[in-house]
């Protein structure tokens, strides 16, 4: 399957996807167990940088090997990420504090009510 | 060499999954509504590295046209529902 593979592919290839599954991993299991959601945030955005990179440098380097030449396809999908990923993390953040406000309003609200 | 680019292959592919199965035990205990979408947002971007992993275990470069379609409608996804827990309706009169 990889047997025609040359070596200045297979060791970056390899070191790249070590790095980017323990990096998922790692991310992973803090958006498990991390306590609330705004540290949570900080799990995926390293899949979203570290990992999403180094799979796609990899995946680069194996096309461009499989075809014998320079192959960049994968920039595409390095730039829309990069780009893509902060202004997800923005607009999550913002719907959160609004609704922790939100919340926190109500149950002033219904503290003052009650008493 | 190739043995162990192969291994390395099997250890990511083994790590994504691990992290989506994560995710899904987030989206399914999530105790608010946002981290239901943090978790789809780490699911699909999970897919999308799963995706590339397949597409270089079985050197074909159909999966890239995948993985850059789901990198597209996932962040569509994401910043709709990201706008509707923030105003209550995606697209504003």
């Amino acid at each position: 399957m990889t047997a025609t593979l040359p070596l200045w592919v297979t060791i970056p290839g390899t070191v790249l996807l070590v790095l980017a599954g323990l990096t998922t991993l790692i991310g992973s299991f803090g958006l498990l167990r991390l306590p609330d959601f705004f540290s949570r945030m900080h799990g995926p955005s390293m899949t979203n940088t570290l990992a999403a990179g180094a799979t796609l440098v990899s995946s680069m380097l194996v096309s461009s090997a499989i075809a014998e030449r320079p192959i960049i396809h994968e920039l595409l999908i390095t730039l829309f990420v990069s780009v893509s990923a902060p202004i997800t993390g923005i607009m999550l953040l913002q719907a959160a504090l609004y609704r922790n406000k939100a919340r926190r309003s109500d149950d002033v609200s219904a503290e003052g009510n009650s008493t | 060499m190739s043995a162990v680019f192969g291994y390395a292959l099997w250890f990511a592919q083994a790590c994504i999954a691990i992290a989506m199965l994560n995710g899904i035990v987030r989206m399914y205990i999530g105790p608010a509504a946002q981290d239901r979408v943090l978790a789809f947002d780490s699911i699909y971007m999970n897919g999308m590295l799963m995706l590339l992993t397949l597409g270089m275990s079985s050197m074909s470069t159909a999966y890239f046209d995948m993985a850059l379609l789901i990198a597209l409608f996932g962040f569509v996804g994401t910043v709709a529902l990201a706008k509707f827990l923030l105003r209550g309706e995606v697209i504003e009169p």
